[in-house]
């Protein structure tokens, strides 16, 4: 799902075990993902330090270029340069990103805990306000807060760690609960082992690799969203750049220069498959239980 | 069944009412003055004074929740800000643009993926099935609105066959022309839809073909395709229901993004124009019924689910 | 008359040989029980005798069915004989059944699909067979969704669907497996009853050596993708070559000491 809506997307990507058992961290998947991902952190960490034109340069004798040796990927209307805006959007997209990422993961990791320890009428409540939040879009939210507050980056990455942080919950709860019910919690417990050494021995060391594919995922999720708020006029304010606002700039434009739309949809795209293919990656890597299968297969 | 109803319908009524007093506080109670933000840097006390009056921000939170919700029950969205016009009128107006457009590429996004997912899943090792589950990968990572910026660049600049945005100002009266402005926004959102749900639809195919009753009816004589269609629509129904109300859902949020894309007067510009505009009860009466509508789907998905799957019948 | 025979049959998977050069055959009326300690490849064997082993395992070999090699052949040629002469009853029946379907139609698709009945000539008959498995009130039982049977019905379910189109050889892998001891010995009568009435030979799957010895005229042992020893059941037990087998007799033996099992039927 294209929109900032996604908050779907981290279930489709479903376990698709592999046709053929692959050796840990060399599956092409993650191979893949992580040198997509790595390109677009590069390009990030590199603008902090230099880019090919300042923020606000422009050329105007070369306005709508086409990319060359001067401009690596053309120029806008303004004649500003469009690879140091693309450097500059993706520090926006993976700061906020991940600002998002960890808003979601502060609010929501607790309250999947919460749900899934507590008796049932507080898992219960717990289990419907998810749901409610769940009904509850990102872009909607977003929406809300803008009209009280304004376009800003802080609204940005509350409404989209409050969206995203519905779907961790679940997420959290339902791992959670499963590990609450194996026998080896019963057994820990009838040693007497503590509520809270039960949680970090056994909850958390079970579920935490689920979590961090979660976390890969949710990322993606928000760098789409971040997009669509900043194509919307409800993301990022200008100057700092956005991949989503340059499209936004660049839409009337698409008949003449057409790299304008291209590249900065070319960045989403690879940040967010990067994205989703390490994710698939790390599940291989991690999940235990897929690796046991993946013994048996080999037995 | 019938008790289930029940205590589901109640549950939905609470959901209404905690997501409409969400988005109350939110819009009320968070720091903040609606009042002043809504005016230019300088107003005079006095117009913020007569902005205040006028959304009842000068009175009790808890005079104007009840107020609210006293209005809400009687389906009294209240009056926009500026238009004065009522908040439910205005957004009935935009319904006739926004409803074909949401219904239409749900349904046709379920045409074109179910197919494509299936075929995907049967074939995943044949080069065309990686082709299409690849195809769906990347479509699900490009925003919505840069497929709509490139349908509309390919098709409408270059080849010129239709319109590349707006809808007649009649509106229906020119059918034709009706139609013709929505081809490539269905179109866009068709697309975008359709990557998710083959996603979807070939991880559950995945699903059913990796069950053991597969295997048994290919034990018994059944060719593969014949299993799937054997057992895939009973085992695959309760998945897929449970997709579709994710989709139909998603279906209703996409327009906001493309009727920005496509310059359509709907149900989402409307929303997005007065969250620009800050026109507090269009923005909190617009959110209020997608929410609703959202969460109806859901109802309306749980209850099917239901009625396909008879185990979960006898459950609570 | 031979039915099946598989020649220098070899299962692969990455270049590892997890079934290796297993040649028997099976004739009609034949009873010959399997047997192996889990992971031996009895069951890889069994699932490659109806060419239905998971995609990425390689089979070299012959397995001729009626005659006719069928190793690696289309899945058009094998689809003429799954059901038809060769079935599988499977060791989970609550897994290999769908969930979802009544199984008066579970057992009624097979005869569909190869005799042409039409739905309700073949529901009529899937009734037919819930009465010959001995499940009560058959009708209304034809009716139920497998998770209203019991472990013991949903076998007898099972029973019925692969011998439905009168297949001439019937290979149960480890059926019983999953049943409690009672059911167990229940199922056990059924499937002797069964073969009987209708002739079909057996293929009987198990690592427990009594319930195959109760049940099967000859024996082939299989240890770590080999077959390590094949004869009469009598001549295996007294006279057991290999050390694995002596094993297997052995420890049999210990445990029946123990407990008698009623399963055996010595009237043979």
């Amino acid at each position: 799902m294209s929109t900032p809506l996604v908050e779907a997307v981290e279930t489709i990507a479903a376990p698709d075990t592999p046709a053929r058992p692959r050796r840990g961290w060399r599956s092409p998947s993650f191979v893949l993902g992580a040198a997509m991902l790595l390109a677009v952190l590069a390009l990030a960490l590199v603008s902090l330090v230099w880019s090919p034109y300042g923020l606000d340069h422009t050329d105007p004798a070369a306005r709508l270029a086409d990319p060359s040796a001067r401009h690596w990927a053309g120029t806008d209307r303004l004649g500003r340069d469009q690879f140091t805006q693309l450097m500059l959007g993706a520090r926006t997209a993976v700061g906020i990103g991940l600002a998002s990422v960890a808003v979601a993961f502060i609010i929501g990791v607790p309250l999947g805990l919460l749900a899934a320890t507590a008796g049932r009428f507080l898992e219960n409540t717990v289990v419907g306000v998810i749901d409610i939040v769940i009904a509850f879009p990102t872009l909607l939210l977003a929406m809300l807060l803008v009209t009280v507050y304004g376009a800003s980056t802080a609204v940005a990455i509350s409404a989209i760690g409050i969206g995203v942080s519905a779907e961790v919950a679940r997420l959290t709860r339902i791992s959670a609960s499963r590990v609450f019910t194996q026998d080896y919690v019963l057994a820990a417990r009838t040693c007497g082992t503590g509520p809270l050494m039960i949680l970090v021995r056994h909850v958390l060391a079970n579920i935490w690799h689920t979590l961090l594919v979660q976390a890969t995922l949710a990322f993606g999720v928000a760098v789409i969203a971040e997009a669509s708020l900043s194509y919307l006029g409800l993301g990022t304010p200008p100057p700092a750049p956005s991949w989503g606002r340059m499209l936004q700039e660049a839409q009337s434009t698409v008949s003449v220069a057409p790299w304008n739309v291209l590249l900065p949809g070319l960045a989403v795209a690879v940040t967010v498959v990067g994205v989703n293919l390490l994710g698939d990656g790390l599940r291989e890597v991690l999940d235990p239980q897929l690796r046991q299968e993946r013994q048996a297969a080999h037995r | 069944m019938l008790s289930y109803l029940i205590r589901r319908v109640a549950w939905l009524v609470g959901s209404l009412f905690v997501a409409g007093s969400a988005v109350f506080f939110l819009l009320r109670v968070l720091p903040g003055d609606p009042a002043v933000t809504l005016l230019a840097v300088g107003s005079s006390p006095d117009q913020i004074d007569a902005i205040r009056h006028q959304l009842g921000t000068d009175r009790p939170v808890l005079a104007q929740y009840g107020h609210w919700l006293g209005d809400l029950v009687t389906g009294n969205l209240g009056d926009s800000l500026f238009t004065q016009m009522p908040v439910l009128d205005q957004i009935a107006g935009r319904l006739p643009v926004t409803v074909p457009l949401a219904l239409s590429a749900f349904v046709l996004s379920i045409v074109v993926a179910v197919p494509i997912g299936v075929f995907a899943a049967v074939r995943r090792r044949g080069l065309l099935g990686v082709a299409v589950s690849t195809l769906a990968q990347v479509g699900i990572a490009v925003p919505i609105f840069w497929v709509g910026i490139v349908v509309v660049w390919l098709v409408a600049v270059q080849w010129r066959a239709l319109p590349p945005g707006g809808f007649p100002r009649t509106g229906w009266q020119d059918p034709q022309a009706a139609l013709q402005s929505l081809v490539l926004p269905v179109a866009t959102l068709t697309i975008a839809q359709g990557a998710v749900l083959v996603r979807y639809v070939r991880s559950a195919t995945l699903d059913v073909l990796s069950q053991e009753y597969v295997r048994t009816a290919r034990s018994l004589g059944y060719s593969l395709p014949r299993a799937l269609w054997r057992h895939g629509p009973r085992s695959g129904a309760a998945t897929v229901v449970q997709i579709l109300g994710i989709l139909l859902a998603s279906s209703l949020l996409g327009t906001v993004v493309i009727e920005s894309v496509f310059a359509l007067p709907g149900l989402g510009s409307l929303l997005l124009t007065s969250v620009k505009a800050r026109d507090l009860p269009i923005v909190q009466g617009t959110v209020f019924l997608m929410t609703a509508t959202v969460l109806v789907v859901g109802l309306a998905v749980d209850v099917v689910q239901r009625l396909v799957d008879p185990r979960l019948r006898g459950s609570a | 008359m031979t039915i099946l025979e598989t020649t220098g049959l070899t299962i692969t998977l990455d270049g590892q040989a997890l079934v290796r050069d297993v040649s028997f055959g099976l004739a009609a009326r034949d009873r010959v029980g399997l047997i192996g300690e889990s992971g031996s490849g009895k069951s890889l064997t069994a699932l490659a005798l109806l060419g239905l082993l998971p995609p990425g395992m390689r089979t070299s070999g012959r397995i001729l069915i009626d005659g006719e090699d069928l190793l690696g052949a289309p899945d058009r040629q094998w689809r003429r004989v799954r059901g038809r002469t060769v079935s599988i009853v499977f060791q989970e029946p609550l897994t290999a059944l769908d969930p979802l379907m009544p199984v008066g139609r579970q057992i009624a698709g097979p005869l569909r699909l190869h005799q042409g009945l039409n739905r309700s000539d073949a529901e009529r008959r899937a009734i037919d067979w819930c009465g010959r498995v001995h499940l009560p009130d058959p009708a209304r039982l034809a009716r139920a969704l497998p998770h209203e049977l019991s472990g013991g019905q949903r076998q007898r379910v099972a029973l019925a669907m692969a011998l439905a189109c009168r297949p001439r050889l019937l290979i149960a892998d480890e059926p019983t497996t999953a049943l409690d001891v009672t059911v167990q010995a229940q199922i056990l009568t059924l499937l002797d009853e069964l073969i009987e009435e209708t002739g079909v030979g057996l293929l009987f799957i198990s690592h427990d050596l009594p319930v195959v010895a109760g049940l099967a005229r000859r024996l082939l042992v299989m240890r770590t993708g080999r077959l390590v020893e094949s004869g009469p059941v009598d001549d295996v037990l007294r006279r057991p070559h290999s050390g694995y087998a002596r094993q297997l007799v052995a420890s049999a033996a210990r445990v029946t000491r123990l407990a008698r099992p009623s399963v055996r039927r010595e009237d043979r």
